[in-house]
């Protein structure tokens, strides 16, 4: 009957509080646990790693593992260091993300507020790419890409990815603008704006949160992909398969402290996208399923 | 041939035909209102004279010029939307212009056009809000703003007063009606209020199952409506629609119509033509307003009838006092004034004015033509 008891579902009394929160905390903990050990680690320098506990902080604090891993460490035969496949991957992410939602917001547009016969099934269609296992276009994938000419290159593993994507932007863009007022869009057309004009004009002004809920779950798809990568990369491999090439190395001294470094690296740019874009996240995916 | 004219339209969706055959001819600075239930077609109609529902066949063609196939930004027209469907993203001012922006009218020629429909909507100091932060009347200006400044050989209404509240949509209503007055533009109005379309119209179309029922000024469809569907669907509470028999005294037609006790009583009616119907079933149709106490009786009219009944309920509503009683078998409803001396359970002369009384041919529904 408490004011402060309007928002809670559940009554709670100080003991299940501090039950519930005790639990929340080792749970946190025990998710936290491995990023600690990753940047403990990664700052250690490899005689501490080897000789002692993993767990334990470091007693002589170095970054050197980080210097190595991004510019001089063997990938492969190369001792490149990561740093011209986290530019390949940037290459390849930033295109293909780019052109995945924007593909995704206009067939969204066009399935809601230009449809036409068919449009379920061609919609339908489009959510193939959601559920079919990527191991089964492979080879498809190899020959059309062959016979493109884009096999082993940065546009190869774009339009692969732009293909793959399309799926899920439109299924998010489609699902937005069906909630969209069509009155709206109407109106635009008695006003005398035409296709590219409203959606430029009426509609992407308005689709703020779920151009980050697309752009978040297509950078972290994509960022994260190793099987195209590794498939389809040829010469331009991405930062997934480069960590792979510097961790599972079989020859010479396993450099633990420099692998963590780099796997942190490799991880860096889509925990940046999440911590700068995240609050729009969930407010997006909820977005249209409360009235108001 | 009509300023805005349509011929003939009809609208299927694959077989299913929604819109049948309707012909109105709307004249210059006329106020058209369609007016019907949910699913009646009035709101098809209305976006196929702004194109954006195509027109199966038939012919739409506004100040001569046939708008079949043409694009809605190309036929002159402005409309308004039931959600008011202001852009979200824009100011109010961008709103207003984005149609003129739409066509490149220059930079000062909109300027001007704005603050002139701004002065006339008193919405000069909204101009820089954007439509989230404004009240639902204002915004229902700004929807009229962004209507008005194209200029527009026909406005086109969508129910723009139903999403405000009881009290704002009588005074929107009233200012729709001073903006027609004022500027004489050719209006087409859908709502699904038979008051708005007594108040507003210059013309009412009734629809109902895609079939306009009659169409006609405000005065004719309430005192000659076409058929049954007309009658009760306009005015409040509805007309009165009862059995009766047609029987001829003294040469002149008196329906026969069942009291609370199962007695009849005659009513004499002044339509001539009702002889053919001697002896025969007709619907009776009387408007509550014409049911009434004595002294509240019409002096005007020529056939006032006395009617003896049982009264049901009595329902105070202010300015009136409704009572419902037994006749025909029907429970209907009279308006008494507010003061008259009804008690329920009494046994009451009532004074009914027949001269306004409709008869309706109980088989088709529709009325017997006088």
């Amino acid at each position: 009957m408490a004011v402060a008891e309007q928002d809670t579902a559940i009554r709670t009394g100080t003991g299940t509080r501090i039950f519930i929160y005790g639990i929340l905390l080792v749970f946190a903990l025990f998710y936290l646990l491995p990023l600690f050990v990753m940047v403990a680690n990664s700052l250690k320098p490899l005689a501490e790693i080897t000789g002692g506990n993993m767990m334990a902080l470091p007693e002589s604090w170095t970054i050197e593992p980080w210097k190595q891993a991004w510019s001089s460490a063997q990938i492969g035969v190369e001792p490149t260091g990561l740093k011209p496949y986290f530019l390949n991957s940037i290459l390849m992410v930033v295109p293909a993300v780019a052109i995945s939602t924007i593909l995704g917001a206009l067939n969204g547009y066009v399935l809601t507020k230009w449809t036409f016969k068919g449009d379920t099934i061609i919609f339908g269609l489009l959510l193939f790419s959601c559920f079919i296992p990527f191991q089964i276009v492979l080879i498809p994938m190899a020959s059309v890409l062959g016979k493109l000419g884009l096999a082993g290159s940065i546009p190869g593993l774009v339009l692969v990815h732009v293909v793959y994507g399309i799926g899920f932007s439109t299924l998010y863009f489609r699902n937005y603008y069906a909630v969209f007022p069509t009155e709206l869009v109407r109106a635009a057309m008695i006003d005398g704006a035409g296709f590219f004009r409203i959606f430029w004009r009426i509609m992407l002004p308005v689709s703020g949160p779920i151009t980050v809920v697309c752009v978040i779950w297509q950078f972290t798809n994509i960022w994260n992909d190793f099987l195209f990568g590794a498939s389809f990369g040829g010469q331009s491999q991405p930062m997934t398969v480069a960590l792979n090439n510097l961790v599972q190395s079989s020859t010479g001294v396993k450099e633990y402290n420099v692998h963590f470094a780099g796997a942190i690296l490799a991880a860096l740019p889509t925990l940046l996208v999440y911590i700068v874009a995240g609050r729009y996240f969930v407010r997006g995916l909820m977005a249209g399923s409360v009235k108001g | 041939m009509g300023f805005l004219d349509i011929q003939n339209v009809t609208k299927s969706y694959g077989q299913v035909e929604v819109l049948h055959q309707v012909d109105i001819a709307v004249e210059e600075g006329e106020f058209l209102v369609l007016v019907g239930p949910s699913g009646c077609g009035k709101s098809t109609l209305l976006n196929m004279i702004a194109g954006l529902e195509t027109i199966t066949s038939g012919e739409i063609s506004i100040k001569d010029r046939v708008m079949n196939g043409v694009h809605p930004s190309k036929r002159n027209i402005a409309m308004v939307f039931q959600s008011y469907a202001l852009y979200p993203n824009m100011s109010v001012a961008q709103n207003i212009t984005f149609g003129m922006e739409m066509h490149n009218v220059p930079k000062e020629d909109q300027q001007t056009a704005l603050q002139d429909v701004a002065k006339l909507l008193q919405i000069e100091n909204l101009l820089d809000r954007k439509p989230g932060q404004l009240s639902g009347g204002q915004r229902q200006r700004v929807a009229m703003g962004r209507a008005l400044v194209r200029d527009p050989d026909v406005f086109l209404f969508d129910e723009p007063l139903s999403n405000l509240d009881a009290k704002l949509r009588v005074d929107m209503r009233t200012e729709i009606k001073k903006l027609h007055e004022k500027l004489k533009t050719t209006i087409v109005y859908v709502t699904h209020d038979q008051i708005e379309a007594m108040t507003l119209s210059t013309r009412i179309a009734v629809m109902y199952q895609g079939y306009v029922q009659q169409l006609g000024t405000p005065k004719e469809i309430y005192d000659s409506p076409a058929n049954v569907y007309v009658a009760t669907f306009m005015g409040s509470p509805a007309m009165n629609v009862v059995p009766a028999k047609i029987t001829m005294q003294d040469g002149t037609p008196h329906a026969l119509v069942k009291i609370h006790d199962g007695s009849e009583q005659m009513l004499r009616l002044e339509q001539d033509n009702l002889s053919d119907w001697d002896g025969k079933d007709i619907l009776l149709g009387i408007r509550p307003e014409s049911i009434t106490d004595p002294d509240g009786a019409d002096r005007n009219s020529s056939n006032i009838v006395s009617l003896t009944n049982r009264i049901g309920v009595t329902e105070p509503a202010g300015a009136d006092t409704y009572v419902t009683m037994e006749l025909g078998g029907k429970e209907i409803i009279a308006r008494m004034r507010a003061d008259a001396n009804v008690q329920s359970g009494d046994i009451f002369q009532f004074a009914v004015n027949m001269e306004k009384a409709v008869a309706f041919d109980p088989a088709t529904e529709m009325r017997i033509k006088p």
